[in-house]
């Protein structure tokens, strides 16, 4: 009697233990639901209230060009533009095979006939301006971090020195790119000056007036860290009697590294920003001549191909940000920091 | 112990600028030090007893005296006089090894090899029982832990005197009399000369060879110097009975509580 009671109460424990397990299962599950409710329906919910409102708004807008385009003639136009671009490819690919075997019968007939070897002339497409536009970029941008980091570091450093330059990033920092675009493209053309150049003048133009505006937040950010390192820290270094290298390299850029890449991505927006103004204005090539050119070309596609453009430059400023952040977050010591 | 005197802070006064004019904060302060000697400076928030300890370690300049180590003057800082700071100041972006590493490069490069290093490091470390977390980061240790870094740091820099700024401060009671105890345990091996800044009283009996009280600022100095004869190795349980430390204690206290109670606590 005794032994079979204990068995029943041994069986009650083990059923109401496994009546259990069942329920945390669930709250598990409703958990997960949730966070990919926060995470994946709020952003979409939003995203489709933000088309509908497009289409709605679109469609009661008309220009000389036609009717605002909606979200679906975008969308059509983003991929003829991707269409077109893979075309443009295959002809390319069409012209140097034809190049080539033209060359190999030429040679055929005469061994010492000079052949020529012509690079293909198609217009760039909306891809090739992409590519154009980012590395400019990229290229203004590392230039101006190369400088702006040691001067922000320096400044920080230094009171005198900081006196000395703050006027100056004072008055240049909202200087609009335009206003410098002229002056730079006059510099450059007396400037550079070869026979064979390793980049088009346009380039350099763009991506000087790159670095031109994107020298000052990280400058500006990159002083302000320096300045503001823990006073206890600075003190160890004294008390270690760490030389000049050893306290900028284990003290003062760790500490510094959040405001420095503060200062880097505000850099890179704006850099992008005032790329495309300045490819508009300029006419030089890359997103902002393509956005330009569809403008002056005025066909019912043009508002819809803009559109295109406008999303394209976005999108790539996002991923720009994105990069950044994913740096900062491989070069930043401390893992834990939330970054925005 | 020995009894040379080994660190000699002389008729040292110092003033800071304000923009009301300057600030006398420390006035003839007067102390010599002799080696092995735990010396605890002990006295209200704001008397200076920070100040004092900068102005050893180099930090701050005196605006009239000075301060003699070994019979040289010191006015710049320098490992020969570590500080163990109030708040660890540990770099956060280095493992508790690695922030020691920089102190030993520091003082004994080209004195050591590396291997010498690497074990003076790895001793010192587990000197402080921190030889089992010696590659965590400061973020991933208790403060406890980080002070204990931090004690070890400074002792990896053998230095002729130990400062310390209140440098249990800002640990819970018991995590401080662990540490407590902890010190009390590496003094017995390697008999530093110390200076220690606390406003625990009972710390200051527990640790000290002398206590020195400090009046209340502005133009702080020293109030009083207490001799505490207790027999060593102490233990903070067997002295809660003991007659001579109790009494020490009471007169910390008075000094502190009757003669130089603070002025907006009297009111």
């Amino acid at each position: 009697m005794v032994n079979t009671e204990v068995f029943s109460n041994f069986k009650n424990t083990v059923t109401i233990k496994l009546s259990l397990l069942p329920k945390f299962t669930e709250i598990k599950w409703l958990d997960i639901f949730k966070k990919a409710v926060n995470s994946l329906a709020v952003p979409l919910i939003a995203l489709t209230v933000f088309l509908a409102l497009w289409a709605a708004g679109a469609a009661q807008i008309q220009t000389s060009l036609g009717q605002v385009p909606g979200p679906v003639q975008v969308w059509e136009q983003a991929k003829t533009l991707y269409s077109e671009h893979r075309e443009e490819r295959v002809k390319e690919a069409a012209f140097y095979q034809r190049q080539e075997q033209r060359n190999a019968r030429k040679l055929a007939k005469n061994p010492d006939a000079k052949v020529k070897i012509l690079s293909y002339t198609g217009k760039p497409t909306f891809i090739d301006q992409i590519a154009t536009s980012v590395f400019t970029v990229l290229v203004g941008f590392f230039i101006a971090s190369l400088i702006a980091i040691p001067v922000g570091i320096i400044s920080g450093l230094n009171e005198t020195i900081y006196k000395a330059l703050n006027p100056l990033i004072q008055i240049f920092k909202p200087v609009s790119p335009l206003a410098w675009l002229p002056i730079v493209t006059m510099i450059v053309s007396a400037l550079y000056v070869t026979d064979d150049p390793a980049f088009s003048k346009s380039f350099i133009t763009s991506a000087i007036t790159v670095t031109l505006c994107s020298l000052w937040p990280t400058i500006i950010n990159t002083t302000v860290g320096v300045s503001s390192i823990d006073k206890d820290l600075l003190n160890v270094s004294h008390v270690l009697r760490l030389n000049w290298m050893t306290h900028i390299t284990k003290i003062v850029i760790p500490s510094s590294i959040p405001m420095m890449f503060a200062g880097l991505r505000v850099s890179l927006g704006i850099g992008w920003m005032v790329l495309i103004a300045a490819e508009m204005l300029a006419q030089n090539p890359g997103l902002g001549k393509f956005v330009w050119d569809e403008f002056q070309n005025g066909s019912s596609n043009s508002m819809a191909r803009i559109m295109v453009a406008v999303f394209a430059i976005g999108l790539i400023g996002f991923a720009l940000d994105l990069a950044m952040l994913m740096l900062q977050r491989r070069v930043s010591w401390d893992k834990n920091a939330v970054l925005r | 112990m020995m009894n040379k005197k080994q660190l000699e802070i002389s008729h040292v006064s110092i003033e800071f600028a304000t923009p009301g004019g300057p600030f006398k904060a420390l006035d003839n302060v007067d102390l010599s030090i002799k080696e092995g000697e735990f010396v605890s400076l002990i006295g209200h928030s704001g008397c200076g007893k920070s100040t004092v300890l900068n102005i050893v370690a180099g930090l701050y300049q005196a605006t009239s005296g000075g301060v003699i180590l070994d019979g040289r003057e010191v006015d710049e800082p320098g490992p020969d006089r570590a500080v163990v700071f109030q708040n660890h100041s540990l770099l956060p972006w280095l493992s508790a090894y690695e922030n020691v590493e920089l102190a030993v490069k520091q003082v004994f490069s080209g004195k050591k090899t590396k291997a010498e290093m690497k074990q003076w490091i790895e001793h010192n470390l587990s000197l402080v029982q921190m030889d089992h977390a010696m590659h965590k980061k400061p973020s991933e240790i208790s403060g406890g832990m980080k002070q204990r870094v931090g004690i070890a740091r400074a002792l990896a820099m053998e230095p002729k005197v130990l400062l310390m700024d209140e440098p249990f401060g800002a640990l819970d009671a018991l995590t401080r009399a662990h540490m407590q105890d902890s010190l009390i345990e590496i003094q017995s091996r390697l008999n530093n000369t110390v200076i220690m800044i606390t406003h625990d009283v009972d710390e200051a009996v527990l640790l000290s060879d002398r206590i020195v009280m400090m009046t209340n600022g502005p133009a702080a100095s020293i109030g009083e110097i207490l001799d505490v004869d207790l027999p060593r190795p102490r233990n903070r349980v067997e002295l809660a009975d003991n007659k001579s430390y109790n009494h020490i204690r009471a007169q910390v206290l008075k000094f502190l509580y009757e003669r130089q109670r603070k002025p907006e606590e009297a009111a």
